[in-house]
């Protein structure tokens, strides 16, 4: 101690302070901050509709009517399902915050116990799409083959053919898929958010869904042929040949060009 | 000047005595002195050079054999990892072998070969005038042998000949390359009465039930698979089907051609011909991701954005006895990108 | 060498070798010819090189692809290592690509090698060619270069989009689909145009065989033979040169082929077969297995070209779609045929002309065998910088999409912004290039006048002060004042003696206008009578006799005892 109390006025000692801080902070908070849970509820009590009942009016009503039957602000919720909500709120977009072309991903705000309470709620206010088994998300249980031969046909035009993501008209876009949960990724597809599209049960079954997951489940991760440079495509190809392949070169004809020592 | 000159003759290149004439402009100061490397003068420092020269072909040899282990000892496997591994083994023996010999080559030629600057005097490119004579000469040599003169009937036979021989050729070639010509077909699709609508790729048929609002389904006809050529057919025939509120759809191509709020448009976009495919549920535009450009369904697929001119053509459609989706008849116009004769 | 010894083994063979070969080739004349040239030496004359030692890349890892790539469009059905795409069913083509990429030892890494070097390939082509532009080297006699090059890139551009199509996968198809839209769209023979490319409609079973053919065979073969059209136009006319002391416009100053660039240029092949083999072995590239086999029906959000065709699918980005009309029945699509045709069209004959352009403007017709520093050449530098604007604005536009997800924009945005800038972009940067140059130039002026600034002040006993300059050195000086300074052409005048009109009169006042354009705002290099009166009224820089030789004998050169007659015989000697 008395090492530490003899540079108590070092001119670094600010900076060590500062840094235990956060990793201080850092630590607390990722030790007992609620972490978003893969598990989904098959059965909801009613206890769970009353909890939810009373979160929905402390954080959703303001948009949605204290009746979810929606206001200039927000839609309606009745119909949506509990599939809607354990989606827009378990990926975080709900409750939105800011205003933009479309409401984003964000952390998420409540447990999945909480979710599945306000899940509960919504769906209690009218038949909609649930949320799906663990069973029917297993990607090990889809085909990735016809998996592909479904997300190109509906859904690389907008998220690109392994999933990376593209634009939309006027700032909105399709997000990366990579690390959406094989859950959500079903339920986007059932609900439609936003401007996706709703790919219901008859056009795409849940089996078709599955194969879509165990797809996407294979995406993202090592390319056979080295780093993927984002999966972009051309461009990001095109740039990398210029900034290292003609920046190594340039700078080796220089080496070559300068007269040695 | 004078003033200066004592002082300040160092100081200038032009020393001006009175009664001297400038050149008009300045003068070549010739070659610049040879600074000697740091191995022309140290020994040392020379065979430090040629270590690292011998170094760097040894770093080839090794990337050599490093890529010739690799190839036997890993394979591509049946995994994205597996394949990685192998290419990036193979590949960076490859890269040591190749650099290896190309930095020494440079390192020896920059620290160890003469650095000496040489001149050599360059030549007017012309010939010279004799030269040029003499070409002239045995030109009109030639021509004279070759009996050519004034015998016009007689060139112009021989250019005209010349100039059409390639003509088989050519016709053979291009007769044949368009095989049977038949651009009638730009204008017509395996659409016709009573043809399903069934999913892309799996060729389900489509209740019109099924299509709830705000769903988009990728369409084909039932049967393209049997086609003789099902990609040339799929290429003019896919379609995507959509569902509106009708009281959100405020003109369509004709009369009576959706089905309670169910539309069909062609999927082939109308600028160059890439798949409309992207539909955003709740401004209700289809986008192509090609150029952007935006078709606003609720208003007959018009055109709201982007490089294209026409809107998406409509495909009639109906109900069979059994709900299932089906055209009322073919397209009402040519799909895809304009052409000359689009409208004739 | 000369040894005194008896021959060695391998001088016998050589010996030997040489002799056998002599006999039959008179190979003894060439080898004494061309052994030893003179080639100068400079780090930009090496870009032309990265475009050759790629191309020959390309060869070796092209033919390596070829024993192995299927080009048919017979459908097939694949089963191999790829999971996504077992049992699916396509073309040959794209099953061989696979085959290739997953089940051929190096296979994947000949295929990465051979996309990368494509695109260096066509990097290199663009940076070498305006290398050349801005160092004016398409002068004279070297405009057939010029023209040489300028088809080289043509071709490489065709056989780039030729060979990326050929795996037939949905990317590259929707761009031969874009290419057969652009094709309907000319005017009267668009549809014939389309069933020859295709062999009917698209996207038929001919296409994948016959851009195989293309690809292969006819390119190649006219680009080998262009390459060795264009080595030979610059062994004929000896390489050009950076102006600098003991460089004139009558000799080459550098270093002998043998054994100096033997070592340099054959290293650098190494180097750059090494750094593509190394960006294969670490980048991955053209994964066709992820956009699958080609289909009409689906898309990839991100759907471009490979980036040296960016250029025409910015431009189709940009057009408004309004532009198409119905004449009597019949469309003519200007919404396509101006971005695809016209704007292309224009660019790269500008790009081409341009020598031409350039001499009938100056009306200069000697040989240029030294090069100009591009700041000395302000039109030319400053136009050569608007082109390379629009080109890239046109590459942006053609990623807009990518640029919107990335920066969070909305792409109808970006469009807009890309629509202005392309007229806008290039005239701002035509008018600060120039502003550029010739502020460069003045800077060049100033130095040969006042020398460098030592920071060094001086106090005089009569209390003014000055800050000591110390003067350039001969060979400081040359490269600041050895070019021309170009000045608009001047013409006979309109009427001769007599008051007749002179035929071509207007010819030349069009040609005397544009040179007026080109030459007007200019600086002229410093003249030795301007450097002398510069000094004459320069008595700031003066300083007392004693410090004056010191100061300037450290600046000149260390080691120089009489530095000041060292000057005055460097200008007296002739070159």
């Amino acid at each position: 101690m008395k090492a530490l109390a003899a540079r108590r006025h070092d001119r670094r000692a600010p900076i060590v302070l500062l840094l235990l801080a956060l990793l201080l902070t850092g630590g607390l908070y990722a030790a007992l901050a609620p972490s978003a849970s893969a598990a989904a509820p098959t059965t909801a009590s009613a206890d769970d509709i009353a909890k939810g009942k009373q979160l929905f009016e402390a954080n959703c009503s303001t948009c949605h009517g204290p009746s979810a039957a929606g206001t200039g602000s927000g839609p309606s919720l009745i119909g949506v399902g509990a599939a809607a909500v354990d989606f827009q709120v378990g990926t975080g977009r709900m409750p939105a915050a800011m205003d933009g072309p479309q409401i984003e991903a964000k952390p998420v705000q409540f447990s999945q116990d909480q979710i599945n309470q306000l899940a509960a709620f919504v769906a209690s206010l009218g038949p909609g799409p649930s949320v799906p088994t663990e069973e029917q998300v297993d990607p090990s249980k889809g085909d990735p083959a016809t998996g592909m031969a479904l997300f190109r046909t509906n859904c690389a035009m907008c998220h690109n053919a392994v999933g990376a993501g593209g634009a939309l008209s006027r700032g909105k876009f399709a997000p990366n898929l990579w690390s959406t949960s094989p859950t959500h990724l079903f339920e986007a597809m059932l609900t439609g958010p936003q401007s996706m599209p709703v790919f219901n049960n008859a056009n795409l079954t849940p089996d078709e869904k599955r194969d879509i997951i165990a797809f996407i489940d294979q995406q993202g991760g090592a390319a056979p042929g080295g780093l993927d440079l984002g999966a972009l495509g051309p461009v990001s190809e095109g740039l990398w040949a210029w900034v290292v392949g003609l920046g190594l070169l340039i700078g080796a004809a220089v080496w070559i060009g300068a007269k040695s020592s | 000047m004078s003033t200066h000159d004592n002082g300040h003759e160092a100081g200038h290149d032009v020393v001006v005595h009175d009664g001297d004439a400038l050149p008009a402009r300045f003068e070549n100061p010739g070659f610049e002195k040879h600074h000697p490397r740091m191995g022309d003068l140290d020994e040392g420092a020379n065979k430090k050079s040629e270590r690292i020269v011998v170094g760097l072909f040894a770093i080839s040899i090794l990337g050599t054999l490093f890529f010739l282990i690799a190839y036997f000892a890993w394979p591509p496997g049946t995994n994205a990892a597996s394949m990685r591994r192998s290419n990036v083994a193979l590949g960076l023996g490859l890269a040591f072998a190749l650099l290896g010999i190309g930095v020494a080559a440079i390192h020896w030629a920059k620290a160890l070969m003469n650095d000496h600057e040489k001149a050599e005097e360059r030549h007017e490119q012309r010939s010279d005038d004799e030269t040029r004579a003499g070409a002239i000469e045995v030109l009109k040599d030639g021509a004279a042998d070759s009996a050519i003169g004034r015998r016009g009937v007689l060139k112009g036979a021989m250019i005209t000949a010349l100039a059409v021989f390639p003509l088989p050729i050519v016709l053979a070639l291009v007769g044949n390359i368009g095989e049977d010509w038949n651009i009638g077909q730009l204008k017509h699709t395996m659409w016709k009465k009573g043809t399903r609508l069934a999913t892309d790729p799996l060729g389900r048929p489509v209740r019109a039930a099924d299509v709830t609002i705000g769903s988009v389904w990728h369409i084909i006809p039932e049967g393209l698979e049997k086609q003789e050529h099902p990609l040339d057919e799929k290429a003019k025939a896919v379609v995507l089907l959509l569902r509106l509120d009708p009281r959100d759809i405020k003109r369509e191509q004709g009369e009576g051609w959706s089905y309670d709020g169910i539309m069909a448009f062609s999927k082939i976009c109308t600028h160059v011909g890439c798949p409309v495919a992207l539909y955003e549920q709740q401004t209700h535009h289809l986008l192509c991701p090609c150029h952007q450009s935006t078709f606003d369904i609720t208003d007959g697929a018009k055109v709201v954005f982007g490089p294209a001119k026409r809107p998406l053509p409509q495909l009639p459609i109906t109900v069979d006895d059994e709900g299932y989706l089906v055209a009322q008849s073919d397209f009402h116009e040519p799909v895809g990108p304009s052409f000359w004769e689009r409208l004739k | 060498m000369s040894t005194t010894a008896a021959p060695t083994r391998t001088e016998r063979l050589a010996a030997g070798t040489a002799d056998y070969l002599d006999q039959r080739t008179g190979l003894g004349a060439a080898v004494k010819t061309f052994a030893r040239k003179i080639f100068p030496d400079h780090w930009s004359f090496l870009l032309g090189e990265i475009a050759l030692y790629s191309f020959i890349t390309l060869i070796i890892s092209g033919i390596f692809l070829t024993m192995f790539f299927v080009p048919s469009m017979n459908e097939t059905v694949y089963h191999g290592p790829w999971a996504s795409l077992d049992g699916v069913q396509m073309s040959e083509a794209f099953a061989s690509t696979l085959r290739l990429s997953f089940e051929v030892r190096g296979g994947l890494l000949m295929r990465q090698i051979h996309h990368w070097a494509a695109l260096i390939f066509m990097a290199a082509i663009v940076t070498h060619m305006f290398r050349i532009f801005f160092t004016g080297a398409f002068r004279k006699p070297r405009e057939l270069n010029w023209l040489v090059g300028f088809t080289l890139l043509i071709l490489g551009l065709l056989a780039g989009f030729s060979g990326y199509s050929l795996p037939d996968d949905v990317l590259s198809g929707n761009g031969l689909r874009i290419a057969d839209g652009v094709a309907l769209a000319v005017p009267i023979i668009g549809t014939y145009a389309s069933y020859l490319l295709f062999g009917g409609q698209f996207p038929g079973q001919d296409l994948i065989p016959r851009l195989f053919t293309v690809h292969i065979l006819v390119v190649p073969g006219l680009i080998l033979a262009l390459i060795g059209l264009h080595l030979f136009f610059v062994v004929l006319h000896k390489h050009t040169q950076y102006p600098g002391s003991g460089r004139s416009n009558k000799n080459v100053v550098g270093y002998p082929l043998f054994p100096i660039y033997v070592a340099k240029a054959g290293g650098y092949f190494f180097l750059v077969f090494g750094v593509i083999a190394l960006m294969g072995a670490t980048m991955a590239i053209n994964p066709v297995w992820n956009y699958g086999p080609f289909d009409p029906s689906p898309v990839s959000a991100g759907a471009q070209p490979d980036w040296y065709m960016l250029f025409l699918e910015g431009a189709l980005r940009l057009m408004p779609g309004q532009a198409e009309v119905v004449i009597g029945g019949f469309t003519l699509s200007l919404n396509i045929i101006v971005p695809a045709m016209i704007v292309p069209g224009l660019l790269f004959t500008g790009l081409a002309i341009y020598p031409f352009l350039e001499a009938w403007v100056t009306g200069d017709n000697r040989e240029h065998h030294l090069l100009d520093r591009p700041r000395n050449r302000p039109f030319r530098t400053a136009f050569g910088v608007s082109l390379l604007v629009a080109f890239f604005i046109l590459v942006l536009a053609g990623s807009n999409d990518l640029i919107a997800t990335h920066f969070h924009l909305s792409i109808n945005d970006i469009t807009w912004v890309f629509r202005f800038l392309l007229f806008l972009g290039p005239w701002f940067a035509f008018w600060v290039t120039k502003r550029v140059c010739l502020g460069l130039q003045r800077k060049d002026r100033e130095l040969v006048l006042h020398g460098h600034e030592t920071g060094r002040i001086v106090r005089f006993a009569s209390g003014e002060y000055i800050e000591v300059h110390k003067p350039l050195d001969a060979h400081e000086r040359w490269i600041r004042v050895q070019h021309d300074g170009i000045r608009p052409l001047e013409i006979e005048p309109a009427e001769d003696s007599r008051g007749v009109r002179r035929k071509g009169y207007r010819i030349d006042r069009v040609r005397q206008r544009i040179s007026k354009v080109f030459y007007e705002d200019r600086v002229e290099p410093v003249t030795p009578a301007e450097l002398a009166a510069a000094h004459s009224h320069g008595e700031h820089d003066a300083l007392a006799a004693g410090d004056a030789h010191a100061e300037v004998t450290a600046g000149v050169g260390a080691g120089h005892a009489s530095d000041h007659r060292d000057e005055l015989a460097a200008d007296a000697r002739d070159h």
